[in-house]
């Protein structure tokens, strides 16, 4: 089966896109008519420059409108995420973790390296959670470690040891310069080295990871945009649920 | 202003009451103690600067050869050196960077020393006066060019050169204070690196070079725009004093500056921090720099709601050790955001008057008012909704210090175009309601009003709480942000030093005349 679709303004198929973008040209007739010609370039028919102004001497900005023939078939996209449509909810978490483990689920969170920010791990991990979407430490049946910001990957692997932990959770908010794979990375070599990476479930966070870049990375599972801590609740129960 | 929320005088006082009591017998601790950072910074302002081949900066080599003499101040041996060398202050930096060992050198007599001494203090005091001069005579001859409140914008490329482009940008747009947001793991070195950067992770190292670059790139917008632009660092993390230092040297403006930020989000002793904040902050009093205080981290880790009152809590803390330190009220940047979950009925209201609160409560400072940023999400288009909004309860509050929102928060590092659409933003709510606040006068038993008296009063209970434990053992126990820090652990304890009887700091003592302590 195929099914043809491309994006939808007011008309089915009529390809409406929104683009917004800064060139370094200073703003005028030239700028704009290069703004036009760069979005015919991308493919667009009726390339349109409905808003231009000037950022800085050598700057100028756009907001363009373009109708596009490029379809996509969604019935040949695959998807790889960490949880299936399948999600437990807080209480269905607590009752599947009670018949499936029959023990109280240990995670260790941090945020690690030099990243300071702590607003992904908090997220789930938090009592509060976010976007009331409770956090992993609201979770009756889990036993939840919060390390915070700025933890060395060798103290975390240290402390998930420690607390004899089923899974590791890894958040990485600054990807500047890719500084996140390399951190990453280096978590998964320590386990490696020190014999431990098939101990533990081992997770990756934040804005710009995937479920496919952590997975290459040689992690379990990674959660990107939009995860909440069922998410990873669901997908620790099923991991664990095959393991035992 | 007129007050609107009827807010008790007596309670207000109450609050001031027990933070200076809450403060005193920390400022007893840090008065007997120095350490490491506050050594080098008094080097620095003495004239230390420079690295070795391992990039190891001067002030560093100079503390650390003296090891247990610290605690007498290093400014002797650097005095000392400059005597017994013969050479000038750039001469001796050389040395020192190719290997002079200043603790090897005897000591010169103690009245040649006070002499010399004195000499630097006042080569220091004339260059710091002529940046403070030189400040107020350009915000004096562009008086009324600025926006109220004040656009502030943040640069974070990494590069020192492709900040100045972004800075530049945003300054010719209407920006009133550049910050350049730092390296993420720049907070916790001990060290402040040499010369110009253009590595950097989130952000871009704090160096006096980069200072140098920025201040100059910004002077020439000032001129060419006919409107002084502020420029901002982080006298925050392990090395506050010194960036402070080098931040009077080099004309910063503005400093993020805050008396318990480093304890708790970045687990920075608090002996170390409560030590090294007062100095930070005298040298900031000096040089007629505006703080900028963190409460907004409150509000990123827990409930912008629940946990309203520890912003007003610290903020009343803050004041206090900023009081203590020489600071003017019209230095006091303290800070709160706008952070509550923008599906919460009436959460608007509540916005409004705990920024109202801040504004009554600290008439004559100038309130740093922060954007939303835990509930931006990929939405840009609702982004700027909730932008808008936090530009209108700040245009309608009067505050002092305006950090502007950015559509992307969520998403990158914001775009040239990102701060465009921002300073757009603000200057068509602020200027369309500009008198709007003046119009206003809001229900007695309404829901505004009644938020901010709660909130004060949550405070109180808080503030009374902390003083009955003690500000120590309250941060011990985990009462601010819900996070524990024990008193003996933490970053950077190894560099405490208790000062021995004949510990020597002229450049303290001038401070410590000249700001009335």
């Amino acid at each position: 089966m195929t099914t043809i679709i491309r994006p939808y303004g007011d008309t089915l198929d009529d390809g409406a896109v929104q683009l917004s973008f800064t060139l370094p040209v200073p703003f005028g007739p030239r700028g704009r008519e290069a703004a036009r010609l760069f979005v015919e370039k991308l493919g667009f028919r009726h390339a349109e420059i409905v808003h231009a102004a000037p950022l800085s001497e050598g700057f100028s900005f756009y907001v363009a409108y373009g109708r596009t023939e490029t379809s996509i078939d969604v019935d040949t996209i695959h998807v790889e995420e960490a949880t299936g449509e399948k999600l437990y909810s807080m209480n269905e978490a607590c009752a599947a973790i009670r018949a499936r483990l029959g023990r109280k689920l240990v995670v260790v969170g941090a945020c690690t390296g030099f990243d300071a920010h702590t607003v992904g791990i908090d997220a789930i991990m938090n009592m509060k959670g976010y976007n009331h979407h409770y956090g992993l430490e609201r979770y009756q049946e889990v036993e939840a470690h919060n390390l915070g910001a700025q933890v060395p990957n060798e103290k975390l692997i240290d402390y998930a040891v420690k607390v004899n932990a089923d899974a590791i959770l890894v958040s990485q908010i600054v990807t500047q310069k890719d500084v996140h794979i390399r951190n990453l990375t280096e978590l998964i070599e320590l386990l490696e080295a020190r014999g431990l990476r098939e101990r533990f479930v081992v997770c990756a966070g934040g804005s710009r990871i995937s479920n496919k870049l952590a997975v290459e990375l040689g992690y379990d599972a990674g959660f990107g945009q939009g995860t909440y801590a069922e998410h990873v609740a669901t997908f620790l129960i099923e991991k664990l649920g095959v393991r035992s | 202003m007129e007050k609107r929320l009827h807010l008790p005088p007596e309670r207000i006082d109450r609050a001031r009451e027990l933070a200076k009591r809450i403060v005193a017998p920390v400022q007893e601790f840090i008065e007997a103690h120095t350490t490491v950072t506050v050594e080098r910074a008094t080097l620095r302002l003495a004239g230390a600067d420079g690295a070795d081949a391992d990039g190891v900066p001067v002030p560093n080599l100079v503390v650390d050869q003296l090891r247990d003499r610290l605690e007498e101040g290093a400014l002797k041996y650097w005095v000392n050196a400059l005597l017994r060398t013969g050479e000038g202050v750039a001469g001796l930096n050389r040395r020192v960077a190719d290997g002079l060992r200043v603790s090897d050198l005897p000591l010169a007599d103690p009245i040649a020393l006070e002499g010399k001494a004195a000499e630097l203090v006042s080569a220091c005091t004339m260059r710091v006066r002529g940046n403070r001069t030189l400040r107020e005579e350009r915000l004096g001859r562009y008086a009324g060019k600025n926006h109220s409140p004040l656009l502030y914008v943040i640069v974070a490329t990494g590069n020192i050169h492709e900040d100045v482009k972004q800075a530049r940008a945003a300054a010719e747009q209407g920006a009133d204070v550049v910050a350049v947001i730092r390296t993420t793991a720049q907070s916790l070195l001990d060290y402040v690196p040499y010369g110009a950067t253009t590595e950097g992770f989130g952000g871009t190292y704090a160096t006096q070079e980069n200072f140098r670059i920025m201040r100059a790139a910004l002077d020439e917008v000032v001129e060419k725009e006919g409107r002084y632009v502020y420029l901002t660092n982080y006298a925050s993390g392990l090395c506050m004093p010194e960036i402070a230092a080098m931040g009077a040297l080099e004309r910063l403006d503005m400093m993020l500056n805050d008396s318990m930020y480093g304890i708790l989000f970045r687990d920075i002793n608090m002996y170390r921090t409560f030590v090294d904040q007062k100095f930070s902050r005298m040298i900031n009093a000096w040089a007629g720099v505006i703080i900028n205080t963190g409460e907004d981290n409150y509000l990123t880790t827990s409930d912008a709601v629940e946990k309203a009152y520890t912003v007003l809590a610290s903020q009343f803390l803050n004041e206090r050790f900023a009081f203590a330190a020489g600071l003017q009220p019209w230095q006091m940047g303290l800070g709160h955001a706008f952070e509550m979950d923008p599906t919460i009925r009436n959460g608007f209201l509540m916005e409004l008057s705990q920024a109202l609160m801040a504004r009554e409560i600290f008439p004559e400072a100038p309130l740093k008012y922060m954007p939303p940023t835990k509930f931006m999400t990929g939405d840009i288009f609702r982004g700027v909704v909730q932008n808008a909004l936090f530009n209108f309860v700040s245009q309608m509050t009067g505050q002092g210090i305006h950090l502007l929102g950015m559509l992307t928060e969520a998403i990158h590092t914001p775009f040239m175009q990102d701060r465009f659409l921002a300073l757009e933003n603000a200057k068509y709510v602020m200027n369309n309601m500009a008198d709007l606040g003046d119009e206003v006068t809001f229900r007695h038993d309404g829901i505004i009003v009644r938020r901010a008296q709660a909130v004060l009063e949550e405070s109180i209970a808080f503030l009374e709480k902390i003083d009955a434990t003690g500000l120590m053992p309250a941060i011990e126990q985990g009462l601010f942000a819900d996070i524990k820090r024990p008193r003996d652990m933490g970053k950077g304890l190894e560099g405490l030093r208790k000062k021995a009887e004949n510990y020597w700091n002229p450049f303290e003592t001038h401070l410590q005349r000249e700001l009335g302590l």
